[in-house]
């Protein structure tokens, strides 16, 4: 039943190939021939109220060249920073002699699942906490060292490290309980117009995705791919600095990375992607 | 009779140039469908300006948006807002005005950025820098800049 359900839907594809240009594209996310990625699916309960009916991931919407980058490790330049985040985490800094793997010994084994499930509630800290706030939590309470930029490099890296053990698995961000009043707060901040230009996130990613501006393919902005390695920039980016670019882009005041409004809005993108693989480090332009 | 009209409606322009002054984005009258019956400067716009500002990106960047074929010598026209060809075959100049100058008077919730307003932002920047600025903010585009891209708009017939 299943395979005649996929071998319709191959069917489908074949027999439609001229979808227009600017469409997203139906390619298939493999990565190193093994990690299956599920890179469009249906969006989760909570979108309802909106048009979109299917989530897809932004690597859809980047050219042939460019998805391909992410489907070998050995293409990904992302995963350089992978490396350099393991070396960071073997590093011992701070006044209590300690370094990431003295308590968390291999990622491989103890940050699996870990960036699926973040932004959440911590109930001890009682507050909602980003992979970036819980690092620097660790490093300031447990490492006693200082704590990285919030958009740093060292956290991007580190970032990377944690996002790539949970590849492959869906995202899956809690958006009930004590994390809801955050989230509401995402999004109204996600519907927000802001700046001189005013546009809203929803502007662009919810009533525009698939369309060009200008040169760039919009996207549904999603974040399943963070952090993301950028060919324009050529750097490993924090969502919190790619949402930091977008709200300059509407000739707004922006909100600062780590922020609680960038907090909520993390947690509310997040959960959009809800059912989309972790990604990270992703590949884009 | 004809003629009389015309040299009296240039005489009336020649009043308003005489005083020169610009609406300001704070006075100007939109009627009740969005309209703006009066050029902004009491000035003819000039449509070659015009298709410069519509086109380049540091100015109105309008085709990041809109595709308009007489202005295919620059690249990259968007999809985000209708295609302007035939635009002048659709729409008064009144109401062109009215769209170019602040649209969601036409249209309430287009994505569509008002190029003649300078108050009543949410979190308004001083330009990209991402930096917090006083209202009023500079306009997007001058009085004049916009008359010229009415100017240019108003050309694109296919009738």
């Amino acid at each position: 039943m299943r395979m005649q359900a996929k071998a319709a839907i191959a069917a489908a594809l074949i027999a439609a190939p001229g979808l227009a240009s600017a469409d997203p594209d139906d390619d298939t996310l493999i990565v190193n021939g093994e990690i299956e990625m599920t890179t469009k699916t249906s969006a989760p309960e909570h979108m309802s109220d909106t048009y979109i009916d299917t989530i897809m991931s932004g690597w859809h919407f980047r050219s042939d060249e460019t998805q391909a980058l992410q489907m070998d490790d050995f293409d990904n330049s992302g995963m350089i920073f992978v490396d350099t985040g393991r070396a960071q985490w073997e590093q011992v800094e701070g006044s209590e002699g300690n370094s990431c793997a003295s308590c968390h010994e291999d990622p491989a084994d103890s940050m699996k699942g870990v960036r699926a499930t973040y932004p959440k509630w911590d109930p001890e800290a009682e507050e909602v906490q980003t992979v970036a706030m819980q690092i620097n939590d660790c490093r300031t309470e447990n490492m006693g060292a200082e704590p990285y930029g919030y958009t740093s490099t060292e956290m991007a890296n580190m970032e990377a490290l944690i996002a790539v053990q949970s590849r492959g698995m869906p995202v899956d961000v809690k958006i009930d309980g004590p994390a809801r009043e955050m989230w509401e707060k995402g999004k109204d901040l996600y519907y927000t117009r802001t700046g001189q230009l005013e546009l809203s996130c929803a502007n662009c990613h919810e009533d525009n995705y698939g369309n060009m501006i200008r040169a760039d393919h919009l996207s549904q902005g999603q974040i399943n791919g963070f952090p993301t390695y950028r060919l324009k920039n050529a750097k490993l980016n924090t969502v919190h600095a790619r949402f930091k670019g977008c709200v300059r882009d509407t000739r707004a005041e922006t909100y600062k990375p780590g922020s609680d409004a960038f907090v909520a809005l993390e947690l509310y993108v997040a959960s959009r992607g809800n059912g989309l693989s972790v990604e990270g480090p992703s590949v884009r332009n | 009779m004809k003629l009389s009209t015309t040299i009296l409606a240039a005489a009336v322009i020649a009043a308003g140039t005489a005083k020169a002054e610009p609406v300001a984005p704070g006075e100007v009258q939109f009627g009740d469908y969005g309209g703006i019956a009066e050029s902004l400067t009491g000035k003819a716009g000039d449509p070659e300006n015009g298709a410069k500002v519509m086109k380049t990106k540091s100015i109105g960047n309008c085709i990041s948006c809109h595709k308009v074929t007489a202005l295919s010598d620059a690249p990259f026209h968007g999809e985000v807002g209708p295609s302007l060809d035939g635009v002048a075959d659709r729409w008064e100049e009144a109401q062109v005005r009215g769209i170019v100058t602040n649209a969601k008077m036409t249209f309430p919730g287009t994505i569509m950025p008002a190029y003649y307003k300078t108050e009543g932002f949410t979190r308004p920047g001083k330009a990209f820098t991402g930096k917090a600025a006083e209202e009023p903010l500079p306009p997007l585009l001058t009085a004049q800049q916009i008359e010229d891209v009415v100017a240019f708009l108003m050309t694109l017939s296919e009738e």
